[in-house]
């Protein structure tokens, strides 16, 4: 028989903290795989939010109906001089009204509203210079009004930021508790085994046979119960968006929010292996302090 | 092998021996007697050191036990035999496993011819896949010497090894050792069994050391 498969065996197979390990690992795999994609979302959330609102603004032209054609024209004019706008649209009344319909309903007297007709821009990614446009407009066009929905855009980025840094502190959490549980599981285990720990020193093994015997039981063990939390957490996830169209109705874009998307789905497949790694440290560590109490 | 410089040893309710001082010479045989309690098995667990001496120096295989690092006595108890009186086991391992252990937990290679070999001498042979807690007492006993013979000890340290055995046996046993000692094993035997003592004397140059009334001393040539 060689050292390898001695190794394997030297500890029993049984004991309750074989199931402690497998059952928090599993437990804390299952919660980490779930503040990950929390994370990730969250952080593809902030992207998505910066992205459509970073480049794109509006100037709304409030003037009486009779000058209303001329300053936007004038408008136009100056945007188009401006560097830094790729792109400014004249929106359609019909555009203007789908957009008021989402708040007002779909009955409304447009035409006798006196409606500020909105010019939609869409900035180059180095954008204009928003002061000086800001200035030249109020000299051209004093019924203009630039807005590069900043106002609206900070507190939406800093939400996303936010919760992205909850979720990963939240993840670092797991991983430490992870290796509490683990580190107590590891000295239940050693407890346990003290004959075995005393008869392995007796006939000359080294510490690092005996800690490697332990450690390597354990962060198997871990492996197995962070993969089993892993899947099961990743079902969850997957189900999530169709459970919640059935059966919550208008909840289902936002449960759909969190979740992994295309390669993503990779990204759980890392906790297995971190949990077993530091199931490996926690239980090296702990079998070293414990092996220095038996000669 | 191992020196004794003036060695006193104390569980904490006064010195069990005081003074002592020993050369365990390589291929030398002692038995080790005295009554019971006198510390006979503390004087071998200061032999392969899972014992530190209240004062006074021991060396281990050339090094002072007190230096020693934890691998280094690790190393040292691979030269070293042990049959502890309580005999303990791996008992979730087979009497087979636990007799290799100190070759397998040491990443020795160990031939099952071998193995096999020395659980027939110690009339295990049929009980080699069996767990320790079904052994009887004396075959609890030769599993432990089978254990601490296997991996050919330059010392063998053995506390009553024959306790529970028939006179057979014991003979048995004990001719295993002087073959051993044969081929170079230093070989201290702790026991109260004076015909064992006298049937060894017949086959080796045996030694008698005797601990009582906290001295070690050389038994005279009444034994
Ligand atoms: N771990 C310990 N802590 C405290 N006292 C101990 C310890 N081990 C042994 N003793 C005491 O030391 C004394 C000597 O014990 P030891 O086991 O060395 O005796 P022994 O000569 O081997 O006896 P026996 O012939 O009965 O095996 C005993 O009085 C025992 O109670
Ligand atoms: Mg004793």
């Amino acid at each position: 028989m060689s050292a390898a498969a001695i190794s394997g065996l030297v500890v029993p197979r049984a004991g309750q903290s074989v199931w402690l390990v497998v059952f928090s690992a599993a437990a804390m795999g299952f919660l980490a795989v779930f503040v990950l994609a929390l994370a990730t979302s969250s952080a593809q959330l902030a992207r998505g939010w910066e992205a459509q609102l970073a480049q794109t603004a509006t100037v709304r032209v409030s003037a009486p109906p009779e000058e209303m054609e001329m300053q936007t024209a004038l408008v136009m004019e100056v945007l188009r001089t401006t560097p830094g706008i790729a792109e400014a649209r004249v929106m359609e009344p019909q555009e203007q009204a789908a957009l008021l319909e989402v708040w007002l309903g779909p009955d409304l007297p447009l035409d006798a509203l006196p409606m500020p007709r909105l010019i939609e821009l869409r900035e180059t990614p180095q954008g204009p210079d928003r002061q000086g446009l800001r200035l030249r407009l109020s000299a051209e066009a004093p019924g203009a009004v630039y807005d590069d929905h900043t106002r609206w855009r900070r507190p939406l980025v800093q939400a996303a930021a936010r919760l992205k840094g909850v979720a990963w502190g939240a993840l670092v959490l797991i991983g430490g508790v992870t290796c509490a549980i683990i580190a107590l599981a590891a000295s239940a285990s050693l407890a346990s085994n003290g004959q075995v720990i005393k008869v392995l020193r007796l006939v000359g093994a080294r510490d690092r046979f005996i800690a490697s015997a332990f450690v390597q039981r354990i962060s198997r063990l871990a492996l197995f119960g962070a993969a089993l939390g892993t899947a099961i957490a990743m079902a969850a996830l997957w189900a999530l968006p169709e459970l919640g169209g059935d059966a919550l109705g208008g909840t289902a874009q936002h449960m759909a929010g969190i979740g992994f998307q295309g390669a993503g789905w990779l990204l759980p497949l890392l906790v297995p292996p971190v949990a077993m790694g530091l199931a490996f440290l926690a239980s090296l560590a702990t079998a070293f302090h414990v092996l220095r109490g038996v000669t | 092998m191992i020196v004794f410089d003036g060695v006193s040893h104390d569980y904490g309710g006064g010195a069990l021996f005081r003074d002592v001082s020993l050369r365990l010479e390589g291929g030398s045989f002692h038995f080790l007697t005295g009554p019971s309690g006198a510390g006979k098995s503390t004087l071998l667990k200061l032999c392969y050191g899972e014992l530190l001496p209240s004062s006074g120096t021991i060396t281990l295989m050339g090094q002072n036990r007190r230096a020693m690092t934890r691998d280094q006595l690790a190393e040292a108890r691979q030269r070293i035999g042990v049959v502890h009186q309580d005999c303990q086991f791996l008992d979730h391992l087979t009497v087979a496993q636990n007799g290799g252990l100190p070759m397998t937990a040491t990443g020795r290679r160990l031939l099952d011819a071998d193995l096999g070999d020395l659980l027939v001498w110690v009339g295990l042979a049929e009980h080699a896949e069996a767990l320790p807690p079904t052994l009887s007492g004396g075959e609890r006993q030769r599993a432990a010497l089978a254990r601490a013979v296997v991996a050919a000890p330059s010392l063998l340290l053995a506390d009553e090894p024959t306790g529970n055995l028939d006179w057979d046996m014991s003979q048995r046993l004990l001719l295993l050792m002087i073959e051993l000692n044969r081929m170079g094993t230093a070989v201290v035997i702790a026991t109260h069994d004076l015909n064992l003592i006298r049937f060894a004397k017949a086959h080796v140059n045996a030694r008698v050391l005797r601990i009582s009334a906290r001295k070690l001393t050389m038994a005279g040539a009444e034994l």
